[in-house]
């Protein structure tokens, strides 16, 4: 059995010009100690239909699907209670802006604790260990005193680490990351992948990284899903993907990196959009 | 030496004054320290290092936003110094920038049209109908259309908005023109429309470009020469060839290891890695 499994999923926004369809029944599966990733451009759905899973869109948004599993578990039929033990605690997800995505009120200490506090029967003191404990396996130095440290006090890739902690503070089953690592330098960058790769291979949990970034995508993924408008374009193991692209907008995708450009002139996607016929 | 340049930068520092609190005494922070270089007209300097290593503090010199504290620069032959003699109109036409955030450079009160003549209403006598024939003109040369020139900022994407930006930057005819990190923030494919409409400016109007990023494969495209700062300090200064075939300071080296790799032979090396 899948970790996740998802069909026909499609997600429509009503807005004043009728409704639009954003996701256009696509399928994901996800299984245990996999890392998926999930690629496209902005407005191609790879966000909306993760948001879809965890059940974080707006009321404005019609979701279906014709099966939405995660462990066997109808995500569809929870109710919103049923649905936040789930949520924060088997699945959990990283966004793109760390900083923004922690409250500037709350010392960072504060805020890992929470979730501990809503997920587990920890009280106290063990709840400040198990804190200190999560923040010494992201390698946030001097664990001890950054507990009681503001978001504006530290670095974006500390904001970042912060957030992986937050989300595997109760050993999810699966972890979604959106877009993780967009906000940072390339040095950070590569510590963070590192990280995320390490913790997914430690704990054996499922892991789905949404990106725009074919060189993340290189480095991390194992199965890929290319999206384009809403549609699945293309579905391969990291490998073959690469090396022998069948859809014409991966292709377009793959050429329009500048570490592959031959001539004077990079390819665009519009290019090929002619000539593919996508 | 010989050759036509147009951007001489020598031994400039930048200081900035940190203001102390009740426990904290005053200090200044070093932003920029002692950066030499030279453009020749018509080629492409980048700029690489992480955030806070002074990249942006020096765009900010060169485009006259801040003034150096010490050392001197020079463009076109005109030396620049905003402390001591304030900025001309002059010195205005020699050098624009374009921003990193399309989103948040242009006005969104303001129309396109608007947009492309005001450099030309603050820094010229030109009249109105002239103006409007010449943003007309540059809505054309960055791949927009005239129907483009009522609207406002919001009715375009990511990508447009770009454009619109670099439209506004050269309406000057600048002679240099400063990128800071004019494509992090787009998709791939529009990063590609992007480089290949600065690459057709570059050659149709002998610009110069100081282009800043932290992507070594946009770099490694554009570049003729490349410059690599760390904590206000330049750790290696060479044509792109010398910078990334042999790369001289660990920082540099640093740099190379963490940037994804995405040719086949690295991914079947990691997948190797981790079955063993």
């Amino acid at each position: 059995m899948s970790l996740l499994e998802i069909r026909n999923l499609k997600v429509e926004f009503d807005t004043a010009k009728g409704p639009f369809r954003a996701l256009d029944g696509v399928d994901y599966l996800v299984d245990a100690g996999e890392v998926l990733a999930i690629v496209g451009e902005s407005g191609s759905g790879k966000s909306v239909a993760m948001l879809a899973t965890m059940g974080l869109l707006p009321d404005t948004a019609t979701i279906t699907a014709d099966k939405m599993d995660f462990e066997g578990l109808d995500l569809r039929s929870l109710s919103a209670k049923e649905r936040r033990k789930v949520i924060g605690k088997d699945i959990s997800m990283i966004f793109q802006e760390p900083i923004a995505s922690l409250n500037p009120c709350f010392t960072i200490g504060f805020q890992l604790g929470e979730t501990l506090k809503a997920h587990t029967d920890l009280k106290g003191k063990q709840v400040k260990d198990r804190v200190i404990e999560l923040m010494t396996s992201v390698g946030i130095p001097d664990p001890g005193g950054r507990v009681n440290a503001f978001p504006h006090q530290m670095s974006g890739g500390q904001c970042q680490r912060v957030m992986i902690a937050m989300a595997i503070a109760c050993a999810p089953k699966l972890l979604i990351a959106d877009e993780p690592t967009t906000a940072l330098d390339v040095t950070i960058q590569k510590q963070i992948l590192d990280l995320l790769v390490k913790l997914q291979q430690d704990s054996g949990m499922g892991l789905i990284m949404i990106t725009h970034d074919m060189g993340v995508v290189a480095e991390t993924a194992d199965r890929v899903i290319v999206q384009y408008k809403g549609r699945k374009m293309e579905e391969a193991d990291v490998l073959s993907l690469f090396e022998n692209p069948k859809n014409p907008y991966t292709k377009a995708l793959l050429s329009a990196l500048p570490e592959n450009a031959t001539g004077d002139r990079l390819p665009t996607v519009s290019d090929f959009a002619e000539a593919g016929g996508f | 030496m010989s050759e036509d340049v147009i951007l001489k930068v020598r031994d400039v520092y930048r200081t900035y004054d940190i203001k102390g609190g009740l426990f904290k005494p005053a200090s200044t922070l070093t932003a920029v320290k002692g950066v030499s270089l030279d453009v020749a007209r018509g080629s492409t300097l980048a700029v690489v290092g992480e955030s806070g290593c002074g990249k942006s503090t020096l765009a900010r010199m060169l485009t006259m936003i801040d003034a150096q504290t010490s050392g001197s620069i020079e463009i076109d032959g005109l030396p620049i110094d905003i402390s001591k003699t304030g900025v001309s109109r002059e010195m205005r036409q020699k050098v624009q920038i374009v921003f990193q955030n399309p989103y948040g450079s242009l006005n969104p009160r303001q129309k396109i049209g608007h947009v492309l003549e005001e450099p030309l209403l603050l820094n010229t006598g030109m009249p109105a109908a002239e103006r409007q024939d010449l943003a007309l003109q540059m809505l054309q040369k960055v791949g927009l259309q005239p129907e483009h020139y009522g609207r406002y900022p919001h009715m375009f994407s990511g990508g447009q908005r770009q454009r619109i930006a670099i439209a506004r930057a050269i309406m000057m005819k600048p002679k240099l023109l400063v990128l800071d990190e004019p494509v992090s923030a787009l998709d791939l494919s529009v990063q590609a429309q992007i480089l290949n409409l600065l690459a057709d400016l570059q050659d149709e109007m002998g610009l110069t470009y100081v282009f800043i990023s932290h992507d070594l494969s946009v770099v490694r495209y554009i570049a003729d020469k490349v410059m690599v700062m760390y904590f206000g300090e330049v750790v290696e200064y060479g044509t792109r060839e010398e910078v990334f075939d042999n790369p001289q300071h660990d920082y540099t080296k640093t740099l190379f290891a963490a940037t994804p790799q995405a040719d086949i032979e690295s991914i079947r090396k990691r997948l190797a890695a981790k079955a063993a």
